[in-house]
C-alpha cells in the first residue's frame, strides 16, 4: 500500500504538469484583455505600460515558465518561510493577482474559511442526512420510507441550486422575514447571540447545498446496500443468529460503504471548488465566488491558480478514494 | 453406519424427536407468478440421526431447509402452512429474538455455496467468534482460543494465524471448512448441511465426509445432509428422504431405500448414480424429462410426466405417503397396497 501510494504520486506529477500547460494554453486563449475595464481616460501609452508590467509583452512559453517557477518554487518558498520564519524565500515574484496587484495565494487563503464553512459544512451535513437515509430505504425497500426518500432526492438533485437558493430567499427573508438572504462574512461569533446569528445565516445556504449532496450520496447508498441485502453472507450471518442490527449494521454496512466511501472521497475537491452558483446567491464570498470575479475581469493568474488548485485537490483527492478503498476492501492489493 | 442406527434404536424410548416438520408449505410470489416450492413437506429426525435428502435440483431441498428456521428473504417468501418442532417448541410462530438463540446456537447451517458464503470484509476469526460470543457470552479472548480450536477440529492448519485471514486468502475446500467451523461452533443439536461438498473436488469432498462423520460421533448432533450425491448419501446417513418438485416422495432406511426403492422416480436416480462417486457431470439431471415448473399446487403426481408407468390415476389425484413398513414410506399410486386401487 505505502509503494503503490509512493508511485501514484509519482505519476501525478507529470499529470499535474500536462493540465496546468493545458490550462495556461486554454486562458491564453481567452478574448479577455486585463486592461479592457480600465477608464477611456487613460493614454495608450500608460496602458501599454500597465501591460507590459504584467508580464503580457513576453512570449507564451516565457510566460509559462515563469508562471511554473512562481508557483512552484516562489510560492513554496514563500509558505515555507511564513511557517518558519526564516528569510528564505528573499523578494521573489510571487504569483500576483491582476485586479488586486496582491498574492493570489493569500486571497485564496483569505477566502478559504467562508468556503470551507458554508459548503463544507453542507457537505458534512449531507453526508450525515443521506447515510441513514439510503440504508433504511434499502433495507425497507418499497415501503412509503424509501418511496419519499426516493421523491424527495430526485427532487433535490434534478432541482439546480440557483433555483431552491432563490426560492428559500423568497420564501424565507423576503416573505417571513426570518433569515437573512445575504450571508455576511464579516460576522464574528463572540457570544450566545452572534453565534445564533452565524447559524441563521448559515442556515439557507447549508440547507440548499447540503439537500443536494444528500440526494445523491442517499443513492448511491441506497444501491449499494441492496447490492449487498441478498448477498450469501448475509443470509449467513442470520443463520449464526447475529440480531439483525448487527446483521445490517455490521456486516452488510461495511461492504455497503467501501463504493460510498470513495464516491464521498471523489467529491470533497467540488466542496474547495466551493459551490460556485449557491456562492453567488447568497453572497458568500468564497471561493467560489472569487473564481467567477477573476474570471469576469480577465484576472488569468487568479484563474489559472485557481483552477490549478482543484486540478490538484481532485488528484489528490482521486489518490485518497483508491487507498480507503483498499483499507476497507481486503481484497483489493496495490502491491 | 451399522452401530449408529444401532445406538439410534437403544435411544430412551420418551421422546426422542429432536425435529418434526408437518404439513411445510413455502410459496414464493414474484411479479408474475407463484411458486409454490415447498408443498406439504412432513419429516422428523430423532436426536443424533443422520438424515439425507436428495433430489434433482429445484426440487426445494434448501428452501424446505431454509424454511425451517426463517432464513428466507421475506418477500418473496412465504410459509403458507405447517408447524416446525425443535426440542417440543413451535419455530414458526416462536418471536424473533427467541428464534436467534436457535439458529447458530441449537441449529447450524451450512449453506451451498462456500465462496460466497462467508463476508468479504471481515476475518475468518471475527466471523467465527461471533456466534462464540452471541450464543455462549464469550469473552473475546475466549472466543479466539475457542476458534482456533474450531478451526484445529475441522482440520485447517495453523489456526491462529488462519484466524487472522480473509476469506479471499482461503481455498475453497478451507472456506467450506470454516464455514463449518462457524456451524459448530456452539455445539448444535442439529446440522443442516446443505451440499456441503459440492463445490469441492473429490478428495477434499471425502475429507469433509470424514470430519462430519467423525464430528457426529464426538458431538452427537443429528445431521440433515443434503446432497445431489446419492454416494455421499451412502456414505453418511441413516435414512434418506427423496425430493422432487417440492414434495418427498420417498422416505427410508438407507439399506432399504438402496436395496429396495420403490417410487420410479427413486429407481430413476439409484439407475443414474455413476459408479461409486465419479465424475459428478453426470448427476441427477440426466433422467429424461424437464423439471416439473412450481407454479400450480401440485394436484396431480409431479412426476407422471416423466414416469415410465404412469396410468390415469396419476394424472387426477395426488398420491399420498403411504408406509410400508420398516419406516418406509412412499408417494405412488403403484405402491400402495396392490397395483392402482385407492389408499383411503
Ligand atoms: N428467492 C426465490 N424467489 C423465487 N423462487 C425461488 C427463490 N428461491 C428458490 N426459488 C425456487 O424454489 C424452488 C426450489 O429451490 P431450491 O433452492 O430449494 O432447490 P434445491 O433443491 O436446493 O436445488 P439445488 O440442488 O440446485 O440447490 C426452485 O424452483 C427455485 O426456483
Ligand atoms: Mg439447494
Amino acid at each position: 500500500m505505502f509503494h503503490y501510494t509512493v508511485r501514484r504520486l509519482l505519476y501525478a506529477i507529470p499529470t499535474l504538469l500536462l493540465i496546468s500547460l493545458i490550462l495556461f494554453l486554454l486562458l491564453d486563449l481567452a478574448p479577455g484583455d486585463p486592461t479592457a475595464q480600465l477608464p477611456l481616460t487613460i493614454p495608450p501609452d500608460v496602458k501599454e505600460r500597465i501591460r507590459a508590467s504584467l508580464g503580457l509583452g513576453e512570449p507564451i512559453h516565457i510566460r509559462y515558465l515563469l508562471w511554473l517557477q512562481q508557483f512552484f518554487v516562489n510560492e513554496s518558498l514563500h509558505l515555507i518561510s511564513e511557517l518558519t520564519g526564516w528569510d528564505i524565500s528573499g523578494d521573489r515574484q510571487r504569483v500576483i493577482s491582476w485586479q488586486t496587484r496582491s498574492p493570489v495565494v493569500d486571497i485564496v487563503i483569505q477566502r478559504l474559511p467562508q468556503t470551507l464553512w458554508v459548503v463544507g459544512l453542507s457537505y458534512v451535513v449531507g453526508i450525515a442526512i443521506a447515510l441513514p437515509i439510503g440504508i433504511i430505504s434499502a433495507y425497507r425497500q418499497y415501503s412509503w420510507f424509501d418511496q419519499v426518500g426516493t421523491f424527495v432526492s430526485m427532487v433535490g438533485f434534478s432541482v439546480p441550486t440557483f433555483f431552491t437558493g432563490v426560492l428559500l430567499i423568497v420564501i424565507f427573508s423576503v416573505h417571513l422575514g426570518w433569515l437573512p438572504s445575504i450571508y455576511d462574512t464579516t460576522h464574528v461569533v463572540t457570544d450566545w447571540n452572534s453565534f445564533l446569528f452565524q447559524i441563521r445565516q448559515l442556515l439557507m445556504p447549508v440547507f440548499v447545498l447540503a439537500l443536494f449532496n444528500a440526494a445523491q450520496i442517499s443513492r448511491f447508498m441506497r444501491a449499494s446496500m441492496l447490492d449487498n441485502l441478498n448477498l450469501d453472507y448475509v443470509r449467513t450471518a442470520r443463520s449464526k443468529g447475529l440480531a439483525e442490527r448487527a446483521v445490517i449494521l455490521v456486516h452488510v454496512l461495511r461492504n455497503s460503504m467501501i463504493p460510498v466511501v470513495t464516491v464521498i472521497a471523489l467529491g470533497v475537491p467540488s466542496v474547495f471548488g466551493g459551490a460556485i452558483i449557491t456562492e453567488q446567491i447568497f453572497k458568500v464570498n468564497g471561493l467560489g465566488q472569487l473564481l467567477i470575479i477573476a474570471i469576469e475581469a480577465s484576472d488569468i493568474p487568479m484563474v489559472q491558480t485557481l483552477s490549478f488548485i482543484f486540478a490538484i485537490l481532485i488528484v489528490l483527492f482521486n489518490l485518497i478514494a483508491d487507498v480507503i478503498y483498499g483499507i476497507l476492501d481486503p481484497r483489493i492489493r496495490y502491491d | 453406519m451399522r452401530q449408529f442406527k444401532g445406538k439410534a434404536v437403544q435411544l430412551p424410548v420418551s421422546d426422542p424427536t429432536l425435529l418434526e416438520v408437518t404439513e411445510l408449505e413455502t410459496v414464493f410470489s414474484t411479479r408474475d407468478a407463484q411458486i409454490f416450492a415447498v408443498n406439504s413437506v412432513s419429516f422428523d429426525l430423532k436426536a443424533g440421526e443422520v438424515l439425507g435428502v436428495v433430489g434433482e435440483s429445484g426440487s426445494g431441498k434448501s428452501v424446505t431447509m431454509m424454511s425451517l428456521l426463517g432464513l428466507l428473504p421475506s418477500p418473496p417468501a412465504r410459509i403458507r402452512n405447517g408447524s416446525v418442532m425443535f426440542s417440543g417448541r413451535e419455530l414458526l410462530n416462536m418471536k424473533d429474538a427467541e428464534l436467534r438463540k436457535i439458529r447458530g446456537g441449537r441449529i447450524g447451517f451450512i449453506f451451498q455455496d462456500p465462496m460466497t458464503s462467508l463476508n468479504p470484509v471481515f476475518t475468518v476469526g471475527f466471523q467465527l467468534m461471533e456466534p462464540l460470543r452471541r450464543h455462549l457470552g464469550m469473552s473475546r479472548g475466549a472466543a479466539r482460543k475457542r476458534a482456533a480450536e474450531l478451526l484445529d477440529l475441522v482440520g485447517i492448519p495453523d489456526p491462529a494465524q488462519r484466524l487472522r485471514e480473509y476469506p479471499h486468502q482461503f481455498s475453497g475446500g478451507m472456506r467450506q471448512r470454516a464455514m463449518i467451523a462457524i456451524a459448530l461452533a456452539c455445539e448444535p443439536k442439529l446440522l443442516i448441511a446443505d451440499e456441503p461438498t459440492t463445490a469441492l473436488d473429490v478428495t477434499i469432498q471425502a475429507q469433509i465426509l470424514e470430519l462430519v462423520r467423525g464430528l457426529r460421533q464426538k458431538l452427537g448432533m443429528a445431521i440433515i445432509w443434503i446432497t445431489h450425491d446419492l454416494g455421499v448419501i451412502a456414505g453418511i446417513a441413516d435414512r434418506v428422504m427423496v425430493m422432487y418438485g417440492g414434495q418427498i416422495v420417498e422416505s427410508a432406511p438407507v439399506d432399504e431405500l438402496f436395496g429396495n426403492p420403490r417410487h420410479p422416480y427413486t429407481k430413476a436416480l439409484l439407475a443414474t448414480v455413476p459408479s461409486i462417486r465419479g465424475d459428478r457431470a453426470d448427476k441427477l439431471s440426466s433422467i429424461e424429462g424437464i423439471t416439473p415448473t412450481l407454479t400450480r399446487r401440485p394436484a396431480a403426481c409431479a412426476f407422471k410426466p416423466r414416469c415410465r408407468f404412469a396410468f390415469d390415476r396419476c394424472g387426477i389425484e395426488l398420491p399420498r405417503r403411504t408406509g410400508l413398513g420398516s419406516g418406509h414410506d412412499v408417494a405412488c399410486f403403484l405402491q400402495d397396497g396392490q397395483g392402482a386401487t385407492s389408499n383411503v
